[in-house]
């Protein structure tokens, strides 16, 4: 507290005492509210320094200027004191703020974590992606065929050797699961008119279950109908997928095989991705590994949709996305697809 | 199809080595899977002749032979086999030899008398499973030699995996065609001359079924040595194709159906009772087969039978009354084409599959049946003497398939193949492979060899000028053919983005099987017929799933008792359920499954349960998606396997689209799921349709909001409320949110009490006071006569 100055008259006052208890009051503040005490106690209305002011008018006309010069440069020197002290005062609240403040930033953050998709819809995705950019749309089929369109339309007579080796899940004579999305080929052809370019992802099933084989896996088929298409592109098409989709430059090998619905056929070897084609477990140390089967639509096909075979070609292919998959993610059994593991998922964020 | 490379090299030699040959193979689309050598590695084994044998003194099972192994010395070798005799050759391992499995031939000495060597056994040297004995080589094995040397055994064995349309190539003979024609070199097939008939018996044959079996051929063979037995070179070349040797006439039919690709037959000659007739089987009729089995035949399958029964199912298996057997002196050897189309499918039919079969379903070359006989005749006679009856050939010309006449256009080739070949290319490459070409004004007429049964239209043709041409010669064009803009509805629903949301929102994706328990079926939906597979992997697998919470039920589980106690999984994928019309139905769906902890443990959270609004959150954030956030109401609903009190019917206009709610207690702990566990399903068809932003204009006026306190019936709902204080309202009121729900202490047991907050605003101006306290008078006024609520204090 500033002591309180009993000042009868401006002549009595000594004005160098008064500037230097103004000036140790403000130094002295502790804190803001002590330095506006001081402020309102020597320049407030009723402030030791306003009341000097006021009493100028007492003064002779000759000792007035002297006078209010010499209380006015009191006022100044107070007013920057205070302005100091308050900035001093205000920077030391702050620093003692952050210093309070100051928290362990390498503490975890709070709240939900992000889960993560399954690798194969990861790569499913990526696989979506390549085709769309490429002008490739997706359609889907139902996964519950019957034995028309899952073969007999696909050129695999009821009795052939190819339809004995699909290891089919049927439910009745006509009805069966999806042994690939093939017969999805058939649905967009019957429905729509060439040009066609699309892509079918989805669940297909085997009758098959062991280290290497789970009954139930994914498969993507495309289908490109056009005028004027050959092996050539379909080999153009193929390249540029693996190639985007392992973000690397690998080697195909186009070896000649059959499927019912394609003609001529092949199946893609691609450079393995694990040793560089060296020879590893993973490529059974043949340096190759089948990723696809492909081919160009057999006119057989292109007849029970309507599409007139000389008018228009096409090619399909097909690929297992869990092998896909665990090729670039490096899984190394495909059951771990469908034990859907946390532990396993969590991998895939 | 398994063969020996050096039968092989017997009928083309190219100059490659193993390695490229079978890369050949794999690029001609004759994918090679195994390459394995005749006989794993062993070393140091000799053919000894056993010069005499004396027993052991000590050992009644064992004896001391003295064997000579062309050395200076015979070598003395104690031998426990039963069957070792003077004069025997055999295989000798020395000492120093190694055996499979790194077997270490020693100086031994066996109850006091040395031993210099072992005589093996076939199943010692690694080329059976079992044996009876020691191997007993043939008398014109030169004593001295090695044993590895003289029978080739560093052979490779190639295995190679066919496509079911090259049943021409399940053969050497095929095989060896087409690496001629890759290696550009001529074919050595073994001289087959007709074997003179040297007496005159012979059955007629009668093909009642000339469309299932246009041609016959069959001779009578008579007075076999049935002491004679199969030279070792031919059970070399058997077993390294995979074929147990077992007698003579098994062995020759084995034989040529390996060399030449005919199925061959041999009947006991005396168990046949009279002529053979080519039939179709009646139906009920039985046929003990050769396998043991029985079967009961239909009229749809093809049997030969002689005057009283069936005796073989026609190009699958002979019957075992007229099998021949080790005193079988008479035999007729049967050679027949049988159409692919009439065996297709039979012996799987009746639980089968042979060697023949599956070469008739694929298809024998239909001019082949001759030569077969008369090669498997050669070589019986060769082994056991006899005499050969004339051959029999009976044949339905008008129902043998003709080769079929293929336009091939030159032009065509280049536009299916996208590569330009000279015209004399593609003549050379079908030329070599043994088609006949006749030039037209466009291109060719192509008459492919009768053994190719896959050559049926132009395109076959063309695929074949590119396989053999190679594959890697056509180009690899990036022509971007077919440009279809289809770029998806922006108001469309993508299940992709729903993914991503729940991602986002700590949920992990997973994957389950299609087809659930029928148990866990039941317990979920009752009342639903599910799908059930006919030929399921197990029952545990049996039945279509009707709901996605199958799938996710079992996961939690299956995470639970691994250390998971936080479960938040998803799935989407078909589900399969009948309609009220019994058509079956595929929507596809989304759904998912939270249980433990609301938010994964961690510093500065109280840890608490998931429940119902947690994961009612998450639905809404998967149901704003649509930008139609607002068409959609949760309504109080059932379903037998949730909680009673906590199930919403998720709706859409009224029309349910979805359900989620706490797993009922009992079904929870049925399935052994700990702690509350929560699901949500949403039909993905009924979210189809969204909305395209429309965007409307922000008010310069500013907001002012009420806070109402209310006190009502505890079972009225938060939307009831909300609906009445929009209905009380005028169109300043933006928004109402319920900020607080509390029941408890001051209020009454019946009663809960509500905190409103109001959000008022104008787009034409400033609200005053007094319109506030008249808006929000009317809303209170409509609280209280509508709900009976209260405003508290």
């Amino acid at each position: 507290m500033v002591e309180s100055t009993s000042l009868n008259t401006l002549a009595d006052t000594p004005l160098a005492a008064l500037q230097d208890a103004a000036l140790a009051a403000v130094a002295a503040a502790p804190d803001l509210a002590t330095l506006d005490q001081a402020r309102v106690h020597y320049l407030g209305k009723n402030g030791a320094l306003t009341a000097l002011l006021k009493q100028l008018g007492t003064l002779s006309a000759e000792e007035r200027p002297a006078a209010g010069n010499a209380i006015n440069q009191i006022k100044v020197a107070l007013q920057t004191a205070l302005d100091d002290r308050k900035t001093a005062l205000e920077q030391t609240a702050l620093s003692a703020r952050l210093a309070a403040e100051r928290i362990d930033i390498t503490l975890p953050g709070r709240g939900q974590t992000p889960g993560s998709l399954h690798p194969v819809t990861r790569a499913l995705r990526r696989i979506e992606r390549l085709f769309v950019q490429a002008g490739f749309a997706v359609a889907e089929g139902p996964e519950v065929e019957d034995s028309y369109h899952n073969f007999t339309a696909l050129n695999i007579p009821e009795h052939h050797p190819a339809r004995a080796m699909h290891d089919t899940f049927y439910f009745d004579a006509e009805r069966l699961l999806r042994t690939h999305t093939s017969p999805v080929q058939i649905r967009v052809m019957v429905e729509q008119t060439p040009p066609l370019k699309i892509i079918a992802p989805g669940r297909v099933y085997r009758c098959d279950s062991d280290l290497t084989h789970t009954p139930m896996f994914h498969q993507v088929e495309g289908l490109l109908v056009d005028e004027q298409v050959s092996f050539a592109d379909l080999k153009g098409v193929l390249y540029d997928f693996i190639n985007n989709f392992f973000e690397r430059e690998l080697k195909l090998r186009f070896r000649p095989s059959y499927f019912p619905f394609t003609e001529p056929s092949a199946e893609v070897d691609i450079q393995c991705v694990m040793c560089g084609g060296s020879g590893c477990r993973v490529c059974k140390h043949t340096g190759w590994l089948e990723v696809l089967g492909c081919g160009m639509v057999y006119p057989e096909v292109f007849k029970q949709v309507s599409i007139d075979p000389e008018r228009y070609r096409g090619y399909a292919f097909g690929m297992g996305v869990e092998r896909l998959a665990m090729l670039r993610y490096g899984i190394d059994d495909i059951r771990l697809n469908f034990d859907n593991d946390l532990r396993y998922l969590r991998q895939f964020a | 199809m398994q063969f020996s490379e050096a039968w092989l090299r017997e009928w083309v030699n190219p100059p490659v080595n193993t390695q490229q040959l079978a890369d050949q193979l794999s690029m001609a689309g004759l994918e090679v899977d195994v390459i394995a050598p005749a006989a794993p590695a062993f070393c140091g084994v000799t053919i000894g002749l056993v010069q005499q044998i004396v027993p052991h003194p000590d050992a009644a099972k064992l004896r001391i032979c003295t064997v000579e192994v062309g050395g200076d010395a015979p070598l003395q070798i104690i031998c426990g086999a039963a069957n070792v005799a003077e004069g025997m050759r055999v295989p000798v391992a020395t000492i120093g030899a190694v055996l499979p499995n790194d077997f270490k031939i020693k100086k031994a000495k066996l109850r006091g008398v040395e031993s210099f060597g072992m005589i093996c056994s076939v199943v010692e040297l690694g080329l059976a499973e079992t044996s009876n004995g020691i191997w007993e080589l043939p008398a014109d094995a030169p004593v001295g030699a090695d044993v590895r040397q003289w029978l080739t055994l560093d052979d490779p064995c190639i295995e190679v995996d066919l496509t079911p349309d090259r049943g021409d190539c399940l053969s050497v003979a095929g095989l060896a065609r087409e690496v001629a024609v890759i290696n550009r070199v001529a074919l050595t097939a073994p001289a087959i001359a007709p074997v003179t008939p040297t007496n005159a018996d012979q059955l007629a044959v009668q093909l009642a079924a000339p469309a299932a079996c246009p041609r016959y051929a069959c001779r009578v063979l008579r007075n076999l040595d049935p002491t004679a037995t199969t030279p070792i070179w031919m059970q070399e070349r058997l077993r390294r194709s995979g074929l147990r040797s077992i007698s003579p006439v098994v062995d020759v039919t084995n034989y040529v159906l390996l060399e030449l690709g005919q199925p061959l037959h041999g009947f006991d000659l005396a168990k046949l009772n009279g002529g053979i007739a080519v039939r179709l089987a009646q139906d009920g009729e039985t046929l003990a087969l050769l396998n043991g089995d029985t079967v009961t035949l239909r009229s749809d399958t093809l049997v030969i039978a002689d005057a009283s029964h069936a005796v073989a199912l026609a190009g699958i298996m002979g019957g075992a009354a007229t099998a021949v057997s080790a005193d079988t002196r008479d035999i007729l050897l049967e050679s027949a084409f049988f159409a692919p189309q009439c065996i297709s499918g039979k012996a799987r039919s009746y639980g089968l599959h042979t060697d023949s079969s599956h070469r008739f379903e694929r298809g024998v070359d239909p001019q082949l049946q001759v030569r077969a006989i008369e090669r498997a005749t050669q070589l019986l006679l060769d082994i056991g003497g006899g005499e050969a009856g004339p051959v029999v050939v009976v044949t339905a010309e008008e129902h043998l398939p003709q080769p079929p006449v293929l336009h091939l256009r030159e032009a065509r080739i280049a536009q299916i193949l996208g590569l330009a070949l000279p015209a004399a290319t593609s003549v050379e490459v079908l030329e070599r492979l043994g088609m006949t070409l006749e030039t037209v004004a466009d291109g060719w007429l192509v008459t492919p060899p009768s053994a190719r049964f896959d050559l049926v239209h132009e395109v076959d043709v063309i695929a074949d000028i590119g396989r053999i041409h190679g594959y890697d010669q056509i180009p690899v064009s990036h022509a971007s053919a077919a440009t279809v803009t289809t770029a998806a509805s922006e108001a469309g629903f993508e299940l992709d983005r729903a993914r991503l949301a729940l991602v986002d929102r700590g949920f992990h994706e997973v994957i389950t099987y299609s087809f659930i328990s029928p148990e866990l079926q039941a317990l979920l939906e009752p009342e639903a017929q599910p799908l059930r597979l006919a030929n399921p992997i197990s029952a545990e697998l049996s039945v279509m799933r009707s709901s996605l919470w199958a799938g996710l039920l079992h996961t939690a589980r299956y995470n639970q008792t691994r250390q998971s106690e936080r479960v938040r999984i998803f799935e989407s994928g078909l589900r399969f359920r009948h309609d009220a019309a019994g058509q079956l139905q595929q929507p596809l769906g989304l759904a998912g499954l939270v249980s433990g902890s609301a938010l994964p443990e961690q510093w500065g959270v109280t840890a608490r349960a998931v429940d119902f609004y947690d994961l009612k959150a998450d639905v809404e954030a998967v149901l704003a998606l649509t930008g139609a956030a607002g068409q959609f109401r949760f309504v109080a609903g059932e379903h037998p396997a949730l909680h009673p009190g906590q199930t919403a019917q998720i709706e859409r206009d009224g029309l349910p689209v979805g359900l989620m709610g706490m797993v009922h207690p009992a079904l929870a702990a049925r399935l052994d799921l700990k702690g509350d566990v929560f699901v949500f399903e949403l039909d993905l068809a009924s979210l189809a349709l969204g909305i395209v932003p429309r965007y409307a204009p922000i008010s310069r006026f500013p907001s002012i909001r009420r806070d109402l306190a209310i006190a009502l019936d505890r079972t009225i709902s938060h939307d009831a409320v909300v609906n009445c204080v929009r209905a009380g309202a005028d169109e300043t009121l933006r928004e109402v949110m319920v900020f607080d729900v509390y029941t408890g202490q001051n209020v009454d047991s019946s009663r809960k009490s509500l905190a409103l907050g109001l959000i008022l605003q104008s787009y034409s101006q400033t609200l005053t006071d007094d319109f506030i306290e008249g808006a929000v008078g009317q809303i209170v006024n409509r609280l209280t006569s509508e709900l009976g609520a209260r405003l508290r204090d």
